[in-house]
């Protein structure tokens, strides 16, 4: 079937490099010394690690939890002990340390127990679960989780599903020899995303320089009687990028505003999609990977390597020369040399470059730019690197997002054919990196911004809310206490009320109200109280109470009126 | 009677843009100040009062009323004031303080006596705690303000700098290798 293949803009031919590390088979590396496996090796959430020092942990055996969807497990990669969890120097360009879990192998490399289950009886949601808990990552270098890229849009129709084995970069051949020998695992594994995505058709590219792959995978395809398109697209770098493959087998342009789910079409590397089906098929995590070791070697050869082996110590392997001065993990266009040999491979570690400068002789300085514009013309995604350049140089930020910055792959294309020998790829990534910093600061600044004015809302809030309560009690005790009162005076005669109530001094009202009360009730008590005195007495008490009236009476102390009767009685 | 006629246009002519411009007026109507809102956007919003105002909005208001300096603000640094001075047209001045590195406050939890007043002067509710419960600071939303030391009694707060680490790392401007190359040549 013969597929139209589209073209992309730019492109360069550097020496491809390759033949060098493609005439033996993929070894086993032995088990090294130790392992320091990083947690953090996929883009995402930061694994939690689920081990401490000291512990046993079996090959396999989940040693960090995925923290989040984005975010995929980590497992220990042979039998051994944790020596520890602490922060090692990381295959990074910056030289910065990250939280490891450093284990000693026992020796035995013995395996948890795995399960191995016929996916097709699970559900997406289990497969993808399955994915993530067996840290199955992008392994073409952007180590995105892979469970997360296998989701259909819900708008948009799957197209295509593009399987990427291009492997454009020079001295890399890691994926090469994967299809060669493991053919009908990758192909198995694509079976995987295609019953998860339901593309119309997969279409598997593989750059014209690697024949023998490219017959190998058709050979599985066909003997798995799926209806997968192995097609030969041309050896022109990046050609193996997500975007420039998309491109070439589709037609289609993914710009970096959008997801390429959202145009129907999905892209995966050919070891992805080998690791899943390890992980579906065979319950065995991502814990090894193969590893391209070339460069300044005496035997280049690709290795299935233990993640978290050290590089000096893989490197070894390979018998580097001499004057091996440096390690360049990826490859010369987009990898970096390592801040330390001695650095864990990590999952997204596809080559190992001994650096020499005999091999990479020094760049001369940088010249001026001449607006020459062949970096526009080799750029793969049709930017103005020039422009960008100027703009990145004067850290004039918000214009190179004009220029759109984030569309920039940083490839290396422009500062390959620059004739002025301008890094301008460092002064891209120094640009994004800059801007994503700003957006991190804009977004807290927003964030306190919000939250400020927020607890000051609050705070005026609860202070109205606690007036108004403090206003509404007393305006109560206020009432009660009049009520009281009211209820209280007229009932003179009332069978001894309570001498005094305790007044309960809330504000200064209900406490005046309180104690005008409580004088009320005094009041009418003592007035009750008289009368209740000359009531009922025996007639002794009368007789003794009528002499002292008289004797007052004698004595002009009182009315004699009221006096006179009994003193009249008397006298009879 | 040209005369007349000339003063009636005239009259006419003033009334009939005086309406437009009253029109403008009521119907474009800009509620708040532009200029105060596109200075805070530069602030940082510690809400930390370091300026000597009661958090960032009023120091935006002062600056916009040109009552005070724009070189007042310590965590904004030397980028805020450059900026503050891009959008007012004025001179740049150097800080008026000391510049510090980002930091986040952090409880010494064995300490802290549960005394919750940082809980109330913290601007941004950081921190988590009840009275008599250990109180903890959420790291990712501490502005770094240092507002919490001074009510703490038993002096358990302290600002720990944020270092650089892989996930804030940044690209370093290209000159610094550009300078590399000619000196390991010479030697």
């Amino acid at each position: 079937m013969l597929l139209n293949l589209f073209k992309f803009k730019g492109g360069v031919k550097p020496p491809t490099n390759k033949t060098q590390s493609v005439g033996l088979p993929i070894a086993q590396a032995p088990l090294p010394s130790k392992l320091v496996v990083p947690l953090h090796q996929s883009i995402g959430g930061t694994p939690r690690p689920v081990v401490q020092a000291g512990d046993q942990v079996l090959k396999g055996q989940l040693i960090g939890e995925a923290d989040g969807w984005i975010s995929a497990a980590v497992h220990a990669p042979t039998s051994g002990t944790v020596v520890e969890v602490a922060m090692h120097t990381q295959a990074h360009p910056s030289g910065l340390d990250a939280l490891c879990v450093v284990i000693a192998p026992d020796g035995k490399d013995e395996w948890i127990a795995r399960e191995t289950v016929d996916y097709r009886s699970l559900t997406p949601e289990e497969v993808r679960e399955r994915l993530q808990q067996a840290g199955v990552v992008g392994l073409g270098g952007a180590v995105f989780p892979t469970h997360g890229k296998l989701t259909p849009a819900k708008t948009v129709p799957m197209d295509e599903l593009v399987i990427n084995g291009a492997e454009c970069e020079p001295f890399i051949t890691c994926d090469d020899l994967l299809m060669r020998e493991r053919a009908e695992e990758v192909v198995r594994g694509i079976g995987i995303f295609r019953d998860l995505l339901r593309p119309k058709k997969v279409l598997i590219g593989i750059e014209d320089n690697k024949p023998e792959a490219a017959a190998a995978m058709k050979a599985a395809v066909d003997a798995l009687g799926e209806p997968f398109l192995v097609v030969q697209v041309p050896t022109l770098y990046p050609a193996g990028g997500a975007k420039q493959l998309i491109r070439v087998l589709t037609g289609k342009e993914v710009p970096a505003s959008k997801r390429s789910t959202d145009l129907g079409v999905q892209c995966f590397n050919v070891a992805t999609a080998y690791t899943a089906w390890r992980a579906i098929a065979h319950g065995e995590p991502v814990v090894s990977r193969l590893v391209t070791l070339t460069g300044n070697v005496a035997e280049p050869r690709n290795y299935e390597v233990l993640i978290g082996t050290p590089m000096d110590e893989l490197l070894k392997l390979a018998q580097p020369h001499p004057d091996t001065d440096g390690i360049v993990m990826g490859g010369p266009m987009m990898g970096f040399l390592v801040p330390q040999p001695s650095v864990p491979v990590v999952k997204a570690t596809n080559c190992l470059i001994a650096h020499s400068e005999r091999l990479f002789p020094p760049k001369a300085p940088e010249m001026p730019c001449i607006r020459c514009g062949s970096c526009a013309q080799a750029c793969p995604h049709e930017l103005q690197p020039f422009e960008m350049y100027w703009f990145a140089r004067a850290k004039n930020f918000g214009k190179t997002q004009e220029y759109k910055i984030f569309d920039c792959i940083e490839c290396g294309c422009c500062s390959f054919v620059c004739p002025s020998r301008i890094p301008l790829v460092q002064y891209f990534r120094f640009a994004k990196s800059e801007i994503w910093a700003r957006e991190r600061e804009k977004n807290a600044a927003d964030q306190a911004k919000a939250r400020f004015e927020f607890k000051q809302l609050r705070d005026e809030r609860e202070k109205a809310e606690k007036a108004e309560k403090l206003a509404k009690a007393a305006a109560a005790q206020a009432a009660k206490k009049a009520a009281e009162a009211a209820a209280a005076a007229p009932a003179t005669d009332g069978a001894a009320p309570v001498a005094a109530t305790p007044a309960v001094d809330v504000e200064k009202d209900a406490k005046k109200a309180a104690i005008e009360a409580a004088m009320a009730r005094a009041k009418a008590q003592r007035e009750a109280a008289q009368p209740k005195n000359t009531e009922a007495l025996t007639p002794e008490q009368q007789r003794v109470a009528a002499e002292i009236e008289a004797r007052r009476v004698a004595a002009h102390l009182i009315d004699p009126e009221p006096a006179a009767p009994p003193a009249g009685e008397k006298a009879e | 009677m040209e005369i007349v006629l000339s003063i009636a246009v005239m009259a006419l002519g003033a009334i009939v843009l005086g309406a437009a411009l009253g029109y403008a007026a009521v119907k474009f109507k800009v509620d708040g100040d532009p200029l105060v809102d596109k200075i805070e956007a530069i602030l940082p919003q510690t809400q930390c009062g370091q300026c000597g105002y009661p958090g960032c909005k009023p120091y935006a208001e002062a600056i916009a009323k040109g009552e005070c300096d724009i070189n007042l603000c310590p965590p904004g640094g030397m980028e805020g004031v450059q900026r503050l001075a891009d959008l007012l047209g004025r001179e740049v001045k150097p800080l008026d303080a000391e510049e510090k590195p980002k930091a986040v406050a952090v409880i010494d939890e064995n300490t802290c006596i549960g005394c919750t007043l940082c809980i109330q002067a913290c601007p941004v509710d950081a921190i988590v705690g009840a009275a008599k419960q250990m109180h903890t600071i959420v790291a990712s939303l501490c502005t770094g303000c240092e507002l919490c030391l001074p009510p703490c009694p038993v002096e358990c707060i302290r600002m720990e700098a944020i270092g650089e680490n892989i996930d804030n790392w940044k690209w370093k401007y290209p000159v610094v290798t550009i300078k590399a190359a000619p000196a390991q040549k010479a030697a």
